[in-house]
C-alpha cells in the first residue's frame, strides 16, 4: 500500500515536471535567443544556448537605434493611468453598487455584467470611429480611454464591498461621518486584497493589450511595447531574431516579476472573476 | 454663560474635528451613489452602449472609410451586407477556421487543464504552487512576445527541426503548410490557455468535500472510477463556466495567428476576428461590422445551447 503511494507520488512529479518543462521552454528561448548575434543565427539557426550572456548588444540597439526607450515610457504611461483610474473609479462604483440605495442600483449592475461579457471583437470598429469623432486618433489618451473603468473591476471591488459588514459602516455613520467620510476612512483602508487584485488585472490588461493599441496607435510616438514589437515582426524581411527576443523580454519582464511576487493575487483575480 | 459658549463651541467642533472637510462636503447616499457610478457610467456609455447600437445601425448602411469625413453619404442597405458577407469564400473559410479552432482547442485545453488540476489536487500539497504558477505563467505571458518565440522556435532551421534532425526526422516547414501551421496556432492558443482551465477547475475541485471521497473509497470505487462518476458530476457547474468561457474565447481567436502565421498560408489560419480587422482595415467598414455581428449571433448561440445542455440538472 505504502510502496504503492510512493510510486504513484513519483508517478505524478514526474508527470508535472514534465508539463512544466514544457510550459517554461518557450521562456527559456527568449532568454537564450535575446543574447544571441546574428551571426550565431545565421551560422547556427537550430542552436539553443548563446555563446555567451554577456552580450547585450541587442538590447543596446534596442534602446539607441530603434527607439525603445519612448515606447516602454509610452507603455508604462498607459499602463500607470489605466491602474491608478481603475483603482479609483472601480473601488468608488463597486462602493456604490454594494453599499449604497439607490433606484437604478440593479440596472447598472446589469449594465456590469453586459459590459464583462460582450466580445470585444464586436465593439472595436464603432469604438474606433467614437475615437475618431472625439478627436483622439493616434494620441495615448485614445488608447488609454476605453480602459478607464474596467467592468470587471467594477464587479471585483462590489464583491469584495458586499463582504464588509454593514454595521461597521453605519457605525460611522451614527459618529457623523459624511458618505465621503465614510468612502474615504472606512472603505478604502479596508481594501488592501481588492486594491491588489484590480491593480494587478489592469495592469496586465493594459500592458498586455494589442489589438486596441494597434487600431489607435498610427505613427512611433504613440506606440505600445506590443504594437511595436508586432509590427518590427512582421515587416524584417530577414529576420533579425536576436533584436526581437531582446524585445521580447523587455516585454516580459515587468509581468513576470510582479507575477513573482504577488501570485496569491493573480490568481485570486482569476478564480473572483473566471477571466483571463 | 462664557462656559456654555465653549462647551457648545465645542461639541460644533469635535465632528468636523474627527471627520473634516469629507463631512462637511458629502451629500446624502443617493448623491453620492451617483456621484461614485458616473465615471463607470460615462464610460460604459461611450465605449460600449454607444458602439453596440452603432454597431446593429451601421451594419445595416453601406458605411465606408469615405463616410467618416462625411457621414451623410451614408446609405440604407437592410440586410443586404449579409447576403455580401455570408456568401463571401474568404469569410466562409475564416469561419470554418473558427470553428476548427472551437472544435479542437476547447476540448483539448479542457481535458489538459482538468487532468492537470486533478493531479494538483492529489497528495502533493507542498509543490502545489510551484506547479500551478509555473503553467499559469503562460497566460500572463505577453502574446506579442510569445508569438515571436513560437515563430523563432518552428522556423524551417529553428531548434524544433534541429530537435527532429538529431532524431533523424526530417520537421515539416511548420508556418508554411496550411495543416502543420492550423496545429502550431492550435498548440501555443492551447499552451495559453491551460493555465486558466487548470486555475478554474482546481478552484472547484477544492470546493468538493473530502468525505465524499473517502465514502465512494470505502464503497470499493476506484480512482477513474470516482473521478467519472463522482467527480465529474458534482464539479458540474464550474465545468459549464470552463466550457462557456473557453469556447467564448476560441470563437474570438484573433491574437495566436494574426501574430504567427498572420492568417496564412493562403488563409488557412485566418479567423472570423481577423477576417474583421483586414475588412476594417481595407476601409469596409460595414463589411467589417457585419462580419462582427456574425460573429457575435454564433457566440450568443453557443453560449445559450451549452447553457441548456449543461446545466446542471435540479
Amino acid at each position: 500500500m505504502n510502496r504503492l503511494h510512493v510510486v504513484r507520488a513519483s508517478g505524478l512529479y514526474l508527470v508535472l515536471c514534465l508539463v512544466s518543462a514544457l510550459m517554461l521552454l518557450p521562456f527559456a528561448w527568449v532568454v537564450f535567443g535575446a543574447f544571441k548575434t546574428q551571426g550565431e543565427f545565421t551560422a547556427n539557426p537550430g542552436g539553443w544556448l548563446p555563446e555567451s550572456f554577456a552580450n547585450l548588444q541587442n538590447f543596446v540597439v534596442l534602446f539607441t537605434e530603434e527607439g525603445f526607450g519612448g515606447i516602454l515610457v509610452n507603455s508604462i504611461i498607459v499602463s500607470a493611468v489605466t491602474v491608478l483610474a481603475n483603482v479609483l473609479f472601480c473601488s468608488m462604483a463597486g462602493y456604490a453598487l454594494a453599499k449604497l440605495p439607490f433606484r437604478g442600483r440593479s440596472l447598472l449592475m446589469g449594465c456590469v455584467l453586459v459590459a464583462m461579457t460582450v466580445p470585444y471583437v464586436a465593439l472595436f470598429v464603432p469604438q474606433f470611429l467614437i475615437i475618431v469623432q472625439l478627436g483622439l486618433v493616434n494620441t495615448l489618451a485614445g488608447i488609454i480611454a476605453p480602459m478607464l473603468v474596467m467592468p470587471l473591476g467594477v464587479f471585483i471591488m462590489r464583491q469584495f464591498a458586499l463582504s464588509i459588514p454593514d454595521e461597521l459602516l453605519e457605525a460611522a455613520r451614527i459618529d457623523g461621518a459624511g458618505e465621503f467620510g465614510i468612502f474615504f476612512r472606512i472603505f478604502l483602508p479596508l481594501l488592501g486584497p481588492a486594491i491588489a487584485t484590480v491593480s494587478i488585472f489592469t495592469f496586465l490588461a493594459s500592458w498586455n493589450f494589442f489589438l486596441w493599441p494597434l487600431v489607435v496607435a498610427q505613427t512611433e510616438d504613440v506606440f505600445t511595447l506590443p504594437v511595436a514589437l508586432a509590427i518590427a515582426s512582421q515587416q524584417a524581411n530577414t529576420t533579425v531574431y536576436g533584436l526581437l527576443l531582446a524585445g521580447a523580454i523587455v516585454v516580459l519582464l515587468p509581468v513576470l516579476i510582479l507575477f513573482l511576487f504577488l501570485q496569491r493575487y493573480f490568481i485570486q483575480g482569476i478564480a473572483t472573476a473566471g477571466l483571463k | 454663560m462664557a462656559i456654555e459658549t465653549t462647551s457648545a463651541g465645542v461639541a460644533a467642533l469635535s465632528r468636523p474635528l474627527r471627520w473634516g472637510v469629507l463631512r462637511r462636503l458629502s451629500p446624502g447616499p443617493t448623491g453620492v451613489a451617483w456621484l461614485f457610478v458616473t465615471p463607470f457610467l460615462v464610460i460604459f456609455a461611450v465605449f460600449t452602449a454607444v458602439p453596440a447600437v452603432m454597431a446593429v445601425t451601421l451594419t445595416m448602411t453601406d458605411i465606408g472609410v469615405a463616410d467618416l469625413r462625411d457621414p451623410l453619404g451614408v446609405n440604407f442597405v437592410f440586410l443586404d451586407n449579409f447576403q455580401t458577407v455570408l456568401t463571401a469564400p474568404a469569410f466562409l473559410r475564416s469561419a470554418l477556421n473558427t470553428v476548427i479552432y472551437v472544435g479542437i482547442g476547447v476540448p483539448v485545453t479542457m481535458a489538459i487543464g482538468f487532468l492537470l488540476a486533478l493531479a494538483l489536487d492529489s497528495g502533493i500539497r507542498r509543490a502545489r504552487p510551484v506547479f500551478r504558477a509555473v503553467i499559469y505563467l503562460p497566460v500572463i505571458a505577453n502574446i506579442v512576445a510569445a508569438a515571436i518565440v513560437w515563430q523563432y522556435a518552428f522556423t524551417l532551421n529553428g531548434p524544433i527541426n534541429s530537435f527532429l534532425a538529431d532524431l533523424g526526422i526530417a520537421g515539416p516547414n511548420w508556418l508554411g503548410t496550411p495543416t502543420t501551421a492550423m496545429f502550431v496556432v492550435l498548440l501555443l492558443t492551447i499552451w495559453r490557455t491551460t493555465g486558466t482551465c487548470m486555475v478554474l477547475f482546481l478552484a472547484g475541485l477544492q470546493a468538493v468535500p473530502e468525505e465524499v471521497h473517502e465514502a465512494a473509497s470505502l464503497d470499493g470505487a476506484g480512482y477513474w472510477r470516482r473521478v467519472f462518476q463522482m467527480t465529474l458530476p458534482l464539479l458540474r457547474p464550474t465545468t459549464l463556466l470552463v466550457t462557456v468561457l473557453m469556447s467564448v474565447m476560441f470563437l474570438n481567436i484573433f491574437d495566436e495567428p494574426f501574430l504567427l502565421t498572420e492568417g496564412g498560408p493562403l488563409g488557412s489560419t485566418k479567423s472570423v476576428a481577423q477576417w474583421v480587422y483586414e475588412q476594417f482595415g481595407f476601409g469596409n467598414i460595414s463589411n467589417a461590422m457585419t462580419g462582427s455581428i456574425v460573429l457575435l449571433l454564433g457566440v450568443l448561440i453557443v453560449c445559450v445551447v451549452q447553457l441548456r445542455v449543461l446545466r446542471p440538472k435540479q
